[in-house]
This record gives structure tokens, C-alpha cells and sequence, in this order.
């Protein structure tokens, strides 16, 4: 059974159907205490930063997330929920993230609107794994295939081992996945990219980290 | 490389997909659920519902359908007509909308967008903006077009994109049903003018239209209705077509 957690934001309907949609059984997860209970973790995110990791805090879910991770179940992170993954973000004011991945929350580079770089980054992009890695089992089926997002910030990871894919603005570079051991997050809509979101999640179900 | 967009739209009232020839004329065209997967199985980058009626006795039917078609097909939705209020916006995303777009309520309460977009994000939040010519500038209309408001189009696209919204939804009343191509002019000068994205709708007639929507006018999206619906063409071969003009598409 997955978790989907619940922090009262987010379009936890889409992300609880399209993984239906995959195969797996779902069910929201509000009690922090009960997330112990499930097999695999995903954490979905729409809206800002402040409130989602307020959110987690308040309802102490934060801590019951990390001490799921730290036991080894398969994790996905969702763009607000691969964002909430780092140190820090300076969307809205500089507020702490959960840590897991170290680094940073940043906004995209000040925007040439005569080159049609606008903000936010909305539409169909590119998922380019890194050729000089084995391609991580859930973001294989991604090679070639573009995916929805919508965002105005990126994680910048510190360490290049947390980099799983990228994808490019304009020519600004960003990560488009990210991750170690049991956690992978990206930061595009898997809910809303058709059948290639939906054969990520199914790669999801099926990864055995 | 970032993809330019193709959206149908589908205009709806009390549940069901409807067409209509200037806004007379409705008839019921089908299931909404059937043409989103129609849309989808044709690759369609997005969807756009518009409430048509958007009255508050089709208020609850325009939620639940909402919920339904998230349920069949996994590309973003957008959804409009008579977003008066947060609670609105809101309601629609907990249905299953990703984006929502205002029109009217944003020229009374202009506060509201930027509200919005703090509360849900800016991606969240379209702004619909019908631009008439009159003189040597474009107005804004409301209501569906009927009512002037003496508002400078641009500027008030620009206005709105300041405010947070991510998206300009922006339509040409001159064009509309005209299938002589959407305004060039105009969407050329609020896609300049602003830093949200802008969606270029009102006028297709032709597949040489979109191309000089999002290549002349600059959008980063363009939306058509009748040249899908009534199967002229599909958006496979609108997609190809864009993509022999060297246009970036998600094939």
C-alpha cells in the first residue's frame, strides 16, 4: 500500500489516480503516526514552500518521513515534495527544508522575456539522464520522452551523485530529478505527463531500492 | 528544449460539452469525458474547460465533472467561467483543476489574483483577458465580451502578470469565429509586454495560424476549438505541421 501524504495542499486527487492508474493501491496519509504503515512514500506538492514544509512541521510528519526514509522504503518526491527535500529555500523569505538532500532552493536567474524565458517554467521539457551513470530504474522509461512541469524555482544539490536527470530553460540548466538510495524526486508532474508520467510511476512501483 | 503548447478547448455548461456559434446556436456535443480522451489520445499538451453558463446551479455539475475527467486522462486541466472568489478557486482544485483561470471578477477585484496566487501559487492562476480593438489600442472587454471597460488590454495583461498570475489567457474578440487567425498585433505586444506565459486564442481557422501565433505572436501556447471539434484536424497533424515549420512541439 502507498502513503500519499496529506498536508492540506496539492492536487492529491491526480497524483492518487494516475498512481491507481499505474497499479498500486493508495491511500492519504494525514497521521503523521501512521505513516509507519505503508510500503512506499510519496510526497506531492503544489503551492509554496513555507507553507508545505509549515505544514509538515506542524503536524510533526516531517519527522515521521524522515524516520520512513531512514528505514529504507522506496520514496517519491514530487515538486514542491522533491523541494522540501533540501536544506534550504529562499522562496518567499530563506526557510529550512527537511535536509535529506543538501543543498539549496533557488529561483530561476533573472528572465529575458524578449528570448521567451518566462516564469513560471510551464509546459513540456526534456528528461535527460546522465549518460555517464546507469540510468536510475525509475526515470529509465523517461529517455527520450518529455514531461509536464510547472515551477519557478530548482534544487540545486550540492553533491553531483544526487543528480539523477536535468533539463534546460532557455540555457539554464536545472535538475530535473534528484536522489540517493531509497528517494528519488523530480521535479516535473508525473500525474500530468500522460503516459510517460505514468510509466515512471509504474517504474516506481515495481523499484526494490 | 521547452515545447510550445496545443490546447483544445472545450466550452461546457451544466456538465456537458456544448458548441455554439457565437454564443447562440448551443447545442450539446457530448460527454465531456469522451473528449478529453479523444484530446489526449491525439496528444494534447493540456486541456481547457470553459463554463459557458457558470451559474451557481451549474457550479456543483461543473465540480463534478471536473473530478471525472481528472480521473481519465493525466494532463493538466484548465478550468474558468465565473471564478468569483478564493473559495471557488479552490473548490476547483480540490476537484482536479491544476490551473484556474478569471476573467470578469479579476477586472472588479484585481486584489484577487494577486490573493490567488499567493494562496495556490502562480502557476495555478490564468488570467483571461478579451481584447477588442478600438481606435489605435485594445480594450478590455467583460461578460463574455459584451461589456467595454475603458481598460487598456496590455497593460492590464501586464497588470495582471505582475500581480502573480502565471499565465494570460488572452483572447481576441475581433478574431473570434472569424477563422481568419488570431491577432497578430495583440498577441505579439502582451507576449512582449509580460513576463507570465501567454496563450494565444480567438480565430483559428488554419494550421498556418497557429504557427503565427506562436512564431509572429510570440505565444508560448495556443488554444483552438472548432478546427478539433468538428475534426478539421487532429492535434497529431496540428503538431506535425508546427514541427516541419521548425517549431518546438511534444510529438
Amino acid at each position: 500500500m502507498i502513503g500519499l501524504i496529506n498536508y492540506g495542499m496539492g492536487n492529491l486527487h491526480s497524483v492518487a489516480k494516475a498512481l491507481e492508474k499505474a497499479g498500486g493501491r493508495v491511500e492519504l496519509v494525514d497521521d503523521a503516526g501512521k505513516l509507519q504503515d505503508y510500503d512506499r512514500i510519496v510526497l506531492p506538492g503544489v503551492g509554496a514552500f513555507r507553507d508545505c514544509i509549515g505544514a509538515l512541521q506542524k503536524t510533526g510528519m516531517d519527522a515521521a518521513l524522515k524516520a520512513s526514509i531512514d528505514s529504507g522504503k522506496p520514496f517519491l518526491g514530487i515538486c514542491l515534495g522533491m523541494q522540501v527535500l533540501m536544506d534550504v529555500s529562499c522562496e518567499f523569505g530563506s526557510y529550512r527544508g527537511l535536509g535529506l538532500i543538501p543543498g539549496a532552493v533557488k529561483p530561476f536567474p533573472e528572465q529575458h522575456p524578449e528570448r521567451g524565458f518566462k516564469i513560471p517554467h510551464m509546459g513540456w521539457n526534456d528528461v535527460v539522464l546522465s549518460s555517464a551513470k546507469t540510468p536510475h530504474p525509475v526515470l529509465a522509461p523517461l529517455a527520450g520522452k518529455q514531461v509536464y512541469y510547472v515551477h519557478s524555482y530548482c534544487c540545486m544539490p550540492q553533491n553531483p551523485d544526487h543528480l539523477l536527470a536535468a533539463c534546460s530553460y532557455g540555457d539554464y540548466p536545472f535538475a530535473a530529478a534528484i536522489g540517493r538510495d531509497n528517494m528519488v524526486a523530480v521535479q516535473f508532474h508525473p500525474e500530468k505527463s500522460q503516459r510517460a508520467g505514468l510509466a515512471l510511476l509504474e517504474a516506481f512501483l515495481q523499484w526494490h531500492p | 528544449m521547452l515545447s510550445k503548447r496545443i490546447i483544445p478547448c472545450l466550452d461546457v455548461a451544466h456538465g456537458r460539452v456544448v458548441k455554439g456559434v457565437q454564443f447562440v446556436d448551443i447545442i450539446d456535443a457530448g460527454d465531456p469525458v469522451e473528449a478529453a480522451i479523444k484530446y489526449d489520445e491525439q496528444g494534447a499538451d493540456e486541456l481547457t474547460f470553459l463554463d459557458i453558463r457558470a451559474s451557481h446551479e451549474s457550479r456543483d455539475t461543473l465540480y463534478h465533472m471536473v473530478t471525472e475527467v481528472a480521473e481519465h486522462v493525466f494532463m493538466p486541466l484548465t478550468v474558468g467561467g465565473g471564478v468569483k472568489a478564493l473559495g471557488d478557486i479552490e473548490n476547483l482544485l480540490h476537484a482536479g483543476a491544476d490551473k484556474v483561470s478569471i476573467n470578469t471578477a479579476a477586472i472588479f477585484t484585481p486584489e484577487l489574483v494577486r490573493d490567488a496566487a499567493e494562496r495556490f501559487g502562480s502557476s495555478t492562476i490564468v488570467v483571461a483577458v478579451d481584447a477588442k480593438r478600438v481606435e489605435q489600442h485594445w480594450e478590455c472587454f467583460t461578460h463574455g465580451g459584451r461589456k467595454p471597460t475603458g481598460i487598456n488590454a496590455v497593460a492590464w495583461a501586464k497588470r495582471m502578470s505582475d500581480y502573480g498570475a502565471g499565465e494570460i489567457l488572452l483572447t481576441s474578440m475581433d478574431a473570434d469565429g472569424t477563422k481568419n487567425g488570431y491577432d497578430i498585433p495583440l498577441t505579439c505586444a502582451v507576449s512582449d509586454a509580460v513576463t507570465a506565459n501567454v496563450v494565444a486564442s480567438g480565430g483559428v481557422g488554419t494550421l498556418e495560424h497557429l504557427a503565427a501565433g506562436l512564431k509572429e505572436g510570440k505565444a508560448d501556447a495556443v488554444l483552438a476549438a472548432s478546427i478539433f471539434h468538428f475534426g478539421t484536424f487532429t492535434i497529431h497533424e496540428a503538431k506535425s505541421y508546427l514541427a516541419a515549420q521548425g517549431i518546438p512541439v511534444r510529438l
